[in-house]
C-alpha cells in the first residue's frame, strides 16, 4: 500500500482494528451509518456503542441500509456509508450495491467477513464478498492486514467520491477488526493508478463554444452526471446565456429548473414529445453528464439517421462514444469544465451580451417556433375524472401542496414515470429514484435516508403496492427513529408497468401481474404506530395531501386506490427510436412529419 | 480486427479477475491473456490478444483504464511492435516418422527438447501465425498434445510501457 509509507501513530498505544474502523468513519466526518449486526461485525459493533462520533441506524434489512446510504448521498452529495455482517448479511446488501452502482453514487459499504484462517473452508457465513461485488462496484477491497485498515479505508471514501462516483466495499475479517496496530489515518491519497481528469480540454472546449454560437437548431441534453458533479448552477447560467432549450434524463431532472421556459421537459421512453423531437432534430447537440443511454434515445440506429454535431462532457471516457460516436468529446469534471465554458462564452462575446442582455447565441427563432408546435400537441395530458382517482392528479396535487420543494423518492413502475412527468423538479438533488438497475423497493429506503440528510425536510415517497411491499419492514425503522415520512401509493392493485407491457405486447394477457391479498394498509400503518389514510375519490385528494403534510412531525401512509387502467404516455417501445413515439392509447405512432 | 493490447496493473490479490470479469461482462472476447510480474514486483505486465471493431477496441482500452488497479494500457496496434509466443508440441516420432518431424522441426526453428521412445517434444517461439502455420503443417494425426503461453508483445524501438 503506497500510501502509508513513513508514519508516526495518531494514538500512543495501539488499538483494535474495530477501534479503528470508528476512527476512520469520524476522521471521515460520517454522521451516519446505516447497517445491521452479526458475528463478523461484533466487534465493531462493540466500538460503536463506546462512541457518539455518528450515529447508527439500525434497518429491518441490509438492502435498506445500502438503499438508505445511497439515498443519504443523493440528498448530500456526502458519501453514504453501510455496514452488514459476513455471508447472509452481505450478500442482502449486493441489490444495494448494483443500484448504487448503476446510477454512480457514492457510497462505501463495509462487510464482516470470516476470520482470515477460516476464507475458503466453507466457513458458517462465508461468502466471497469481493467476488460477489466485483462486477458491480467501482472497486472493492478485502483487508487481510489490521495494518491496513486505516489506509484502506482512506482510498475507500476518496476512490467512492470522485472521478466517476461509485460504490465502494471494504471487506473486513472478524479476527483483523480484533488484532491491534498503531493508528494513523493519511491525510491525503496518492494512487499511481487512479487519477481522475478534472479540468477540461481548453482547445475542445473553445471547439465546442464555437460549434454551439453557430448552432440554428442547438439543444441542451442533461442527465444524472450534471446532479451529482454539482453543475447545474453553471449549466442554468450557460443554458440561459444562451437562450437554448433544455431536456434532462430521468437521473437529470432538477438539473434544470422544470418550471423555466427553456425546458421542454424529460426526454426518452416516457419523454414529452417536443424534448424528443428537438433531440431527434438538433443541429448542435450538447450533452452534459449524460450517457444516450437506450431508455432515452432508444434504437441508435433511428437516432444517427439525422445528422447533428455532438458535443459531449463526461467525468467518465468511457462513456464518451459508448452507444454514440461524438464530435467534440471533453473529459472533465462537468462543474470544472462548464464554468470555464460560461468564462470562454464570457469572453467571445461580451460586446453581444452587454447589446442583448440575454440570449447571445444565436438567433434561434424558427428553432423555437418548431419547438412550440410540438408543444402544441400536449404529450403530457390525461383525461380526469370525478369518479375514479387518476394517479397522475394525484402526482399535480403533490406538487402543489408541498409547493415544487419536496424530496420526492419513487419506487420502480407507473408511478415513477408519473412523479417523474408531473412533479415539476426546480432543483437538483430533489428526485431520488432507481434509474440505472430499476430496483423496486428503493421508495421507502430513499424516502428515509432523504429524511436522515435533511431532517426538517419534506420527503415524500412515491409508490406502488407492489413495490411497498418490497421493504415495507422499514415501517419498523421509520417508526423508531421518528422519521416523518409521506408515503403516496398509487394502488393500481396491478405490478401496473408489467401490466402495461402485457397489454401493449401480450395482448393483454395478465400474466402474474395482479396483485393479490392485499393487507389493510391503513392498519399496518397504524400497527407501527404511523398515521394510516385511505383515500378513495377523486374530491378528497388534495385535503388529504394537505392533512397528511400539516402533519409535520407524523409518518403517514397514504393508500390511494386509482384507476387500474391508465397507462403511462407518451411512449417509445424498447428497442424503437425517437421518431416513433406512441402518444396516446389508440394512436399510431406518431412520425415526425 | 485482431488487437494486442499491453497492460501494467498493480500485482495485486484479484487483479487478474478485474480484467477476466471486464472481458467477460461486458462480452469482450478473448484469444489468450498472459501476465506475470514485471522488474519491479509491484507491478504485472499483461498481453491481451482481443479483437473486435474500431470501436470495440476503443471501449475496450477506456474500460481497462476506468480499472482502479490498472496503471496504463497500450494497444500495441497503434504504432510497431514485436509479438512472440512460445509453444511446446508433443509429436508421434516412431521410428518411420523421425527424420520427417526433424526436419519439419528445423525449417521452423524449433529445438526438439524432449526425446523419448515414440515421441518428441519440440519448443517453438515465434508470433501466432507462425505457429499456427507449424501445426498446419504437421499431418494432425501425429500431434499428440501442443500447449501454447499465448503472445507476449513490446513496442519497437522507443515504444516503451513503463510507469
Ligand atoms: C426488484 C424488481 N423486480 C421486478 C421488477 C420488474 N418490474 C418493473 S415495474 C414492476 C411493477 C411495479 O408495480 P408497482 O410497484 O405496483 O407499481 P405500478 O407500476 O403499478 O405503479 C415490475 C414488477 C423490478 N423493476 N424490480
Amino acid at each position: 500500500m503506497d500510501s502509508q509509507a513513513k508514519k508516526t501513530a495518531d494514538t500512543k498505544a495501539p488499538i483494535t482494528g474495530a477501534e479503528i474502523v470508528i476512527r476512520c468513519l469520524n476522521e471521515e466526518k460520517v454522521k451516519f451509518v446505516f447497517g445491521y449486526p452479526g458475528g463478523a461485525v461484533l466487534h465493531i459493533y462493540d466500538e460503536i456503542y463506546k462512541q457518539n462520533g455518528f450515529k447508527h441506524i439500525l434497518v429491518r434489512h441490509e438492502q435498506a441500509a445500502v438503499h438508505a446510504a445511497d439515498a443519504y448521498s443523493r440528498a448530500t452529495g456526502l458519501v453514504g456509508v453501510a455496514l452488514v455482517t459476513s455471508g447472509p448479511g452481505a450478500t442482502n446488501a449486493v441489490t444495494g450495491i448494483a443500484t448504487a452502482y448503476m446510477d454512480s453514487i457514492p457510497i462505501v459499504v463495509i462487510s464482516g467477513q470470516v476470520p482470515v484462517p477460516a476464507i475458503g473452508m466453507d466457513a458458517f457465513q462465508e461468502v466471497d464478498m469481493v467476488g460477489v461485488t466485483r462486477p458491480c462496484v467501482k472497486h472493492n477491497f478485502l483487508v487481510k492486514d489490521v495494518k491496513d485498515i486505516a489506509a484502506t479505508i482512506k482510498k475507500a471514501f476518496y476512490i467512492a467520491a470522485t472521478g466517476r462516483p461509485g460504490p465502494v466495499v471494504v471487506d473486513i475479517p472478524k479476527d483483523i477488526t480484533a488484532h491491534l496496530a498503531d493508528y494513523f489515518y493519511p491525510k491525503s491519497v496518492e494512487m499511481r493508478s487512479y487519477n481522475p481528469v478534472l479540468k477540461g480540454h481548453s482547445g475542445q472546449i473553445k471547439k465546442a463554444i464555437k460549434l454551439l454560437l453557430e448552432a440554428k437548431r442547438p439543444m441542451i441534453y442533461t442527465g444524472g452526471g450534471l446532479v451529482l458533479g454539482d453543475g447545474a448552477p453553471e449549466l442554468v447560467k450557460l443554458a440561459r446565456t444562451l437562450g437554448y432549450p433544455v431536456t434532462n434524463t430521468l437521473m437529470g431532472l432538477g438539473g434544470y429548473p422544470a418550471s423555466d421556459p427553456q425546458f421542454v421537459g424529460m426526454l426518452g421512453m416516457h419523454g414529452s414529445y417536443e424534448a424528443n423531437m428537438a433531440m431527434q432534430n438538433c443541429d448542435v447537440l450538447i450533452a452534459v453528464g449524460a450517457r444516450f443511454d437506450d431508455r432515452v434515445i432508444g434504437d441508435p440506429k433511428d437516432f444517427l439517421s439525422k445528422k447533428r454535431t455532438i458535443i459531449h462532457i463526461d467525468v467518465d471516457p468511457s462513456s464518451i462514444s459508448k452507444r454514440v460516436k461524438v464530435d467534440v468529446p471533453i473529459v472533465g469534471h462537468v462543474q470544472s469544465v462548464l464554468s470555464e465554458m460560461n468564462e470562454a462564452l464570457y469572453l467571445e462575446t461580451k460586446g453581444a451580451a452587454e447589446s442583448t442582455k440575454n440570449n447571445i447565441g444565436n438567433n434561434i427563432s424558427a428553432w423555437w417556433k418548431q419547438i412550440d408546435e410540438w408543444r402544441g400537441v400536449k404529450s403530457m395530458v390525461y383525461q380526469n375524472s370525478t369518479t375514479v382517482i387518476k394517479p397522475q392528479y394525484v402526482i399535480e396535487k403533490l406538487w402543489e401542496v408541498t409547493k415544487g420543494d419536496a424530496y420526492v423518492t419513487s419506487d420502480v413502475g407507473q408511478h415513477q414515470m408519473w412523479a417523474a412527468q408531473y412533479y415539476k423538479f426546480d432543483k437538483p438533488r430533489r428526485w431520488i429514484n432507481s434509474g440505472g438497475l430499476g430496483t423496486m423497493g428503493v421508495g421507502l429506503p430513499y424516502a428515509m435516508g432523504c429524511q436522515f440528510a435533511d431532517k426538517d425536510a419534506q420527503v415524500a415517497c412515491v409508490t406502488g403496492e407492489g413495490s411497498i411491499q418490497m421493504n415495507i419492514q422499514e415501517l419498523s425503522t421509520c417508526a423508531q427513529y421518528g422519521l416523518p415520512i409521506k408515503v403516496i401509493m398509487l394502488n393500481n392493485r396491478y405490478l401496473g408497468m408489467v401490466r402495461q407491457w402485457q397489454e401493449f405486447f401480450y395482448e393483454n394477457r395478465y400474466s402474474e401481474s395482479y396483485m393479490d391479498s392485499l393487507p389493510d394498509f391503513v392498519k399496518l400503518a397504524e400497527s407501527y404506530g404511523h398515521v394510516g389514510m385511505k383515500i378513495t375519490n377523486p374530491a378528497d385528494v388534495e385535503g388529504a395531501l394537505k392533512e397528511a403534510f400539516a402533519k409535520k412531525d407524523k409518518f403517514v401512509f397514504m393508500d390511494f386506490i386509482t384507476d387500474q387502467d391508465e397507462n403511462v404516455f407518451p411512449m417509445i417501445a424498447a428497442g424503437k427510436g425517437l421518431s416513433e413515439m406512441v402518444l396516446k392509447k389508440d394512436n399510431k405512432e406518431r412520425h415526425e412529419d | 480486427m485482431k488487437h494486442i493490447i499491453s497492460i501494467l496493473i498493480e500485482n495485486e490479490a484479484g487483479a487478474l479477475s478485474r480484467v477476466a470479469g471486464l472481458f467477460s461482462a461486458r462480452g469482450y472476447n478473448i484469444e489468450s491473456l498472459t501476465v506475470a510480474a514485471t522488474e519491479d514486483a509491484t507491478m504485472s505486465r499483461m498481453t491481451i490478444v482481443t479483437s473486435g471493431s474500431d470501436e470495440v477496441i476503443e471501449q475496450i482500452i477506456k474500460q481497462l483504464n476506468k480499472l482502479i488497479d490498472v496503471i496504463k494500457v497500450l494497444d500495441l496496434n497503434d504504432g510497431k511492435y514485436i509479438e512472440r509466443e512460445l509453444m511446446l508440441v508433443k509429436v508421434k516420432a516412431t521410428a518411420a516418422f523421425r527424420d520427417e518431424m526433424k526436419r519439419m522441426c528445423d525449417i521452423f526453428r524449433g529445438r526438439i527438447i524432449d526425446v523419448a521412445d515414440g515421441s518428441f517434444t519440440i519448443e517453438l517461439t515465434g508470433s501466432g501465425t507462425k505457429l499456427d502455420a507449424f501445426i498446419e503443417s504437421l499431418d494432425k494425426t501425429a500431434i499428440l498434445e501442443t500447449v501454447r503461453t499465448g503472445a507476449s508483445g513490446i513496442g519497437r524501438g522507443d515504444r516503451i510501457l513503463k510507469l
